[in-house]
């Protein structure tokens, strides 16, 4: 199965992430997101965060996941290369996301292609077939 | 979806079903085919559904498809029954564009063009992730995001007269950085004094052609060939960050339900988070102002540098694309102070109103509106009508037609830099794909855009200007 695919868009990004587990989506969803800023294949494994983020549904979940890898390019010039022992449990009257980040920091070695402004709602979907399925515009 | 054809640029969608207004669409039968392509014309139909919009949804002739509010959309709301909306103003909070001029001429330049270009991308530090050169504590953080361009001007980038010719003068005095997130000051303090990358650029021009001498003339444009120097570029990640915070407050606070597009999240403008976010907005257009305050600083010293002298760079204008605030306008015959969200719309105010630097007040505001790159950019002036017709507004830009991603498919960067250098356009970039990605062609024809403003009277032609060296993030 492929770990995402992009869609066409007047004037931003639309991608689709697939996994076999909803937590596989998220994971390839942050890889969709960061390749249009860098080829997280090429990023080291060298830096760890830890991510943690909560939504009143799984829509607001995923908006907020995706923002961390926004705010860590800004803030500490982290770049993604993937997401590990992501878990997503229903808690109360939401949800909660706790996974670690690794990747690399940014240098000169590495190539910035774009920039993602933010991630949008618009046209959000999160669907479960034989497999999982989140599509996601990014504002760039 | 019934489309009505009022005139040759003026279409209506009248109200029906849940709209409280109409819809009115400010587009050429062939921009109009772009439109219907994608879902521009349903989310302004989503706006004319909102709590307390006034009158009619607008959409400007560049529009296109955003998230909640189409991009080239512009709203009123009644300040006790009406809403704000993060989405109505974007992501990218005082996205603008500032407009020097200069007495040189394209003559006296030719030589040290290349050297100018390259000089400036030395100074104003461009594209993704790239911070800037002032790194600041917390506490000057948040004051310049009080006090906007004034900041900047009291720090010694530029001039006092800058922020006259500075819509609001640079600042928005209703700010309070106060309520902005940790998270916005984080991504805020390395961004201060950068360009960014996108749809940003910094470009040296010259004028091409003068429309109205007159306009030409306050405005302190003399002749063809005469060099201008414009940037565009926003509130970086410290304004992204308010607009993602207040749509995550404000579904937390109200839910969703009921919402054709969750995008269009909103709060009550009087209140409590409808104010949390209007001071947070603020704060984020004040980043935005003292960000080209410095950016343009930058510039005059360069050309201080190369040249041997900055004299004469003074601002025409700098204006907001993406932004809301509070404005008097006549609805039903009754003057009425009305919450306008621009979202990819620029402000176009016509002789007499307060708002404009008594310098214009006699012709009208500058209107600034850039093409896309290696293409021809607009500076236009406000007009009477357009406060009657579309709340004081008009387009921004040329707007996109062609997704980045088919961009990317159909161009090859090289060989576009090799084109607009065959045109004798300079291009200093900081990425191949971005230069792909923002080619002219994935973009509208921006002479089609401005015609439209122009003979629909919102916005009235006063000079065409071509890029001579274009700067990319």
């Amino acid at each position: 199965m492929r770990k995402y695919r992009f869609l066409r868009h007047t004037a931003d990004a639309k991608f689709q992430a697939l996994g076999q587990t909803l937590e596989e989506a998220f994971a390839n969803a942050a890889l969709a997101t960061s390749s249009l800023m860098w080829d997280w294949r090429k990023v080291e494994r060298k830096v760890e965060y830890p991510v943690r983020a909560e939504g009143r549904d799984l829509e607001q979940l995923l908006v907020n996941f995706l923002e961390e890898i926004l705010y860590l390019l800004d803030t500490k010039g982290f770049l993604l290369n993937s997401t590990e022992d992501m878990s997503i449990h229903k808690r109360n009257e939401g949800y909660v996301l706790n996974a670690r980040f690794l990747g690399d920091n940014y240098s000169d070695r590495y190539n910035l292609l774009g920039g993602v402004k933010a991630i949008t709602y618009n046209e959000m979907s999160i669907t479960k077939n034989d497999h999982y399925t989140v599509q996601v515009v990014v504002d760039i | 979806m019934e489309i009505k054809r009022i005139n040759d640029y003026t279409w209506e969608i009248p109200k029906h079903g849940q709209m409280r207004v109409p819809t009115v669409i400010y587009i050429s039968s062939k921009l109009l085919e772009s439109v219907k392509q994608d879902l521009t014309l349903r989310q302004a139909q989503n706006v004319a559904c909102l709590k307390g919009i006034q009158k009619t949804a607008y959409v400007m002739p560049d529009a296109h498809q955003g998230y909640g509010f189409p991009i080239g959309g512009v709203a009123a709301f009644d300040l006790d029954e009406g809403i704000i909306s993060p989405g109505g103003v974007g992501y990218d909070i005082n996205c603008g564009v500032r407009l020097l001029r200069t007495d040189y001429s394209a003559k006296d330049i030719h030589e040290r063009r290349k050297q100018l270009l390259t000089e400036i991308f030395k100074e104003v530090p461009a594209g993704v992730g790239k911070g800037g050169t002032t790194r600041l504590s917390r506490n000057v953080l948040k004051e310049v995001c009080s006090k906007g361009a004034e900041w900047a001007v009291e720090n010694g980038y530029g001039k006092r007269e800058d922020l006259q010719r500075t819509e609001e003068n640079g600042r928005m005095k209703a700010a309070d950085p106060g309520y902005l997130s940790q998270r916005a000051v984080e991504r805020g303090i390395p961004q201060l004094g950068t360009l960014g990358a996108g749809n940003h650029f910094l470009e040296i021009q010259k004028v091409d052609e003068i429309y109205d001498d007159e306009g030409a003339r306050v405005f302190g444009i003399h002749a063809r060939d005469q060099i201008l120097v414009m940037i565009h570029c926003g509130s970086r990640g410290l304004g992204h960050q308010v607009a993602s915070d207040y749509i995550r407050l404000m579904e937390n606070k109200f839910g969703i339900k009921g919402l054709p597009d969750r995008e269009l999240i909103n709060a009550p403008i009087r209140s409590p988070l409808g104010q949390e976010y209007y001071k947070s907005m603020s704060a984020a257009v004040n980043f935005a102002f003292a960000n080209r305050q410095m950016i343009a600083h930058w510039v005059r010293e360069v050309f201080a540098r190369v040249m041997g002298s900055s004299e004469g760079m003074d601002q025409v204008y700098d204006v907001c694309h993406n932004v809301a605030k509070f404005e008097k306008h006549t609805i039903e015959g009754r003057e009425k102070e009305v919450c306008i969200h621009r979202k990819g719309a620029t402000r176009s105010f016509g002789p007499g109103r307060p708002e404009i630097p008594e310098v214009y007040r006699s012709v009208g505001q500058p209107v600034i509106i850039p093409g896309s790159m290696g293409t021809a950019s607009y500076i236009l002036v406000g007009t009477k009508e357009a406060e009657q017709l579309s709340f004081g507004s008009t387009a921004h830009g040329a707007g996109r037609a062609m997704s980045r991603h088919e961009a990317l498919r159909r161009f090859r960067g090289e060989k576009i830099k090799m084109d607009l250098e065959s045109r004798g356009i300079e291009l200093k970039f900081t990425g191949w794909k971005g230069i792909a990605e923002e080619a002219s062609a994935a973009y509208k024809d921006v002479d089609e855009v401005v015609k439209v403003s122009h003979k629909v009277g919102i916005g009235k032609l006063v000079a065409r200007v071509v890029p001579v060296g274009v700067m990319k993030g």
